[in-house]
């Protein structure tokens, strides 16, 4: 069966970026969209991760995309009538290292200089944080009260439910299989169920953009790689804040439902397409989080699962329309916070669509500051 | 009165017809809204109940329907003795 339909523009991912840009086109007026999902909602990234909602970056871009979208996800519930479990427990980041030391007392002067209200801490109190945290290595920290967690499945539909009340058509258990050019120009998305003639497409597709870039003959830096993350049984909540070390890559946080849930990355993972659970995760796991918090001993991983990050060069994404071709949107390269984000660069991503100076500036985040020069590195990532 | 699916985490029946009803259709997805199936038994009780329910509901054959991926670890384990190798 071939069928032939057209759209304004054809978004490729269902994830929280699809999802929420077809959200804020909608509501501006543009709903013929179609957003396509090779699986179900949210079984990419955006349905595996742990839900950290951080403001403590180290690259200007990174800090004033997170902090403005952590007062939107503060408005969500209200705008899309949907519970999103937002905790702003705040983040605890542990410093392990002297050049960590420095370069956390870097990032705290920036972000407060952006006007977050990060503090750059001592040991002890980090301890005064999390009392059951075990200080011996700990050098240092930052907190930010204002950081925290969320249940991300109930964003991603609420976007789609909203969406969907506008006449946007999602639709799930359709692949993309190629896209059509001519010139320069966009002229149709092709899926197993048939062909969407339109002259926009947006990228969203996480782990699996550079291969949908590609289909476009677009060649886009970032690559995936395994990400690993699992959640304990239920207990009496005694942790706070998401703690967080990039020496060991590891975070954990507590849900107010009293489970723990924390990723570890492993140094050594190799890139591709790659969702199996591994004995080196729960052991290395199990191993970092009892050193860093002994009472975790006797408690009880009960699931892991993985999941893709999106991973650039740099650790910052890759925004807007690329130099080959024309109407091509790139929301991809997210690495593993590309859920945190996701606000700001959805709302900034529907205005460029729409032909609208963005309310944001993102020239910075272009696929093309790959090209010959020198990158700023974001340092705060974990794996 | 209601017959009790998910007794990890109290999840009635009536709870699954209301998801379904609210366009949940699938069992990964009723898994994730109603975080059904993942408390410490692992759904090893409520998927197979929710399968019969959502065939029933959508008229899906049970072997047509997308069954949740079992993770692991298959029991419960602590993290003592995760780690347990190269220490107590
Ligand atoms: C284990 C883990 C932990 C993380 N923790 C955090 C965290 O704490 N905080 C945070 O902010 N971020 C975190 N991240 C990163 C975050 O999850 C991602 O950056 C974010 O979800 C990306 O969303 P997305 O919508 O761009 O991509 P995705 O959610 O990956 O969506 C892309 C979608 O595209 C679909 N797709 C792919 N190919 C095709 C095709 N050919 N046709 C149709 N559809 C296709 C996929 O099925 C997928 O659903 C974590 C990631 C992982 C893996």
């Amino acid at each position: 069966m071939t069928v032939t339909e057209s759209a304004r523009a054809v978004i490729i991912g269902g994830g929280v970026n699809g999802t929420g840009i077809a959200y804020h086109l909608a509501k501006r007026g543009y709903t013929d969209v179609v957003v396509l999902e090779k699986g179900y909602l949210g079984c990419g990234a955006s349905g595996r991760n742990g839900g950290g909602i951080r403001q403590q970056f180290s690259t200007k871009e990174n800090i004033i995309l997170a902090m403005e979208s952590t007062r939107m996800f503060e408005k969500l519930p209200d705008e899309l009538d949907t519970e999103i479990e937002f905790e702003q427990g705040g983040y605890l980041v542990l410093a392990f290292t002297d050049e960590e030391v420095e370069q956390f007392k870097k990032n705290v002067k920036l972000q407060n200089d952006l006007g977050l209200k990060s503090s750059f801490i001592s040991a002890e109190e980090a301890r005064e944080i999390v009392p059951e945290l075990n200080i011996s290595k700990v050098l240092a920290g930052t907190f930010n009260s204002t950081d925290g967690t969320i249940y991300p499945f109930p964003v991603i539909y609420g976007y789609a439910r909203a969406a969907r009340g506008m006449g946007v058509d999602i639709r799930e258990h359709t692949t993309v299989t190629d896209i059509v050019t001519q010139g320069r120009t966009i002229r149709a998305v092709k899926t197993d169920r048939g062909t969407i003639e339109t002259d926009t497409v947006v990228n969203a597709a996480g782990g699996w953009s550079a291969g949908i870039a590609r289909m476009a003959g677009v060649e886009l830096p970032n690559r995936p790689y395994r990400h690993e993350i699992m959640v304990t049984e239920p207990f009496k909540r005694f942790l706070e804040p998401m703690v967080i070390s990039f020496q060991h890559g590891i975070y954990f946080s507590q849900s107010r439902h009293g489970n723990v849930v924390g990723g570890i990355g492993n140094p050594h993972e190799e890139q591709g397409i790659n969702q199996r659970s591994s004995l080196w995760f729960m052991r290395t796991m199990a191993k970092t989080l009892t050193e860093l918090v002994p009472r975790f001993s006797a408690v009880n991983m009960i699931r892991q699962w993985a999941g893709l990050y999106d991973t650039t060069p740099d650790a910052q994404p890759i925004l807007g329309e690329v130099p080959e071709v024309e109407r091509f949107f790139q929301v991809n390269g997210f690495s593993g916070h590309g859920f945190m984000v996701s606000p700001v660069v959805d709302k900034v991503t529907a205005e460029l669509i729409l032909g609208e100076t963005p309310s944001m500036n993102i020239d910075g985040l272009s696929v093309t500051r790959f090209k010959g020069m020198d990158l700023e590195m974001e340092y705060s990532v974990v794996g | 009165m209601t017959t009790v699916v998910c007794r990890c985490e109290d999840i009635t029946e009536d709870d699954i017809l209301e998801a379904i009803r609210d366009g949940y259709r699938e069992i990964e997805v009723i898994k994730r809204h109603l975080r059904l199936g993942m408390g410490p038994c692992q759904g090893k009780t409520c998927i197979p109940i929710i399968e019969r329910i959502v065939a029933r509901e959508t008229g899906c054959k049970t072997q047509e329907l997308d069954i949740p991926t079992a993770r692991p670890p298959s029991r419960q384990v602590s993290f003592s003795l995760l780690a347990g190798d190269d220490r107590d």
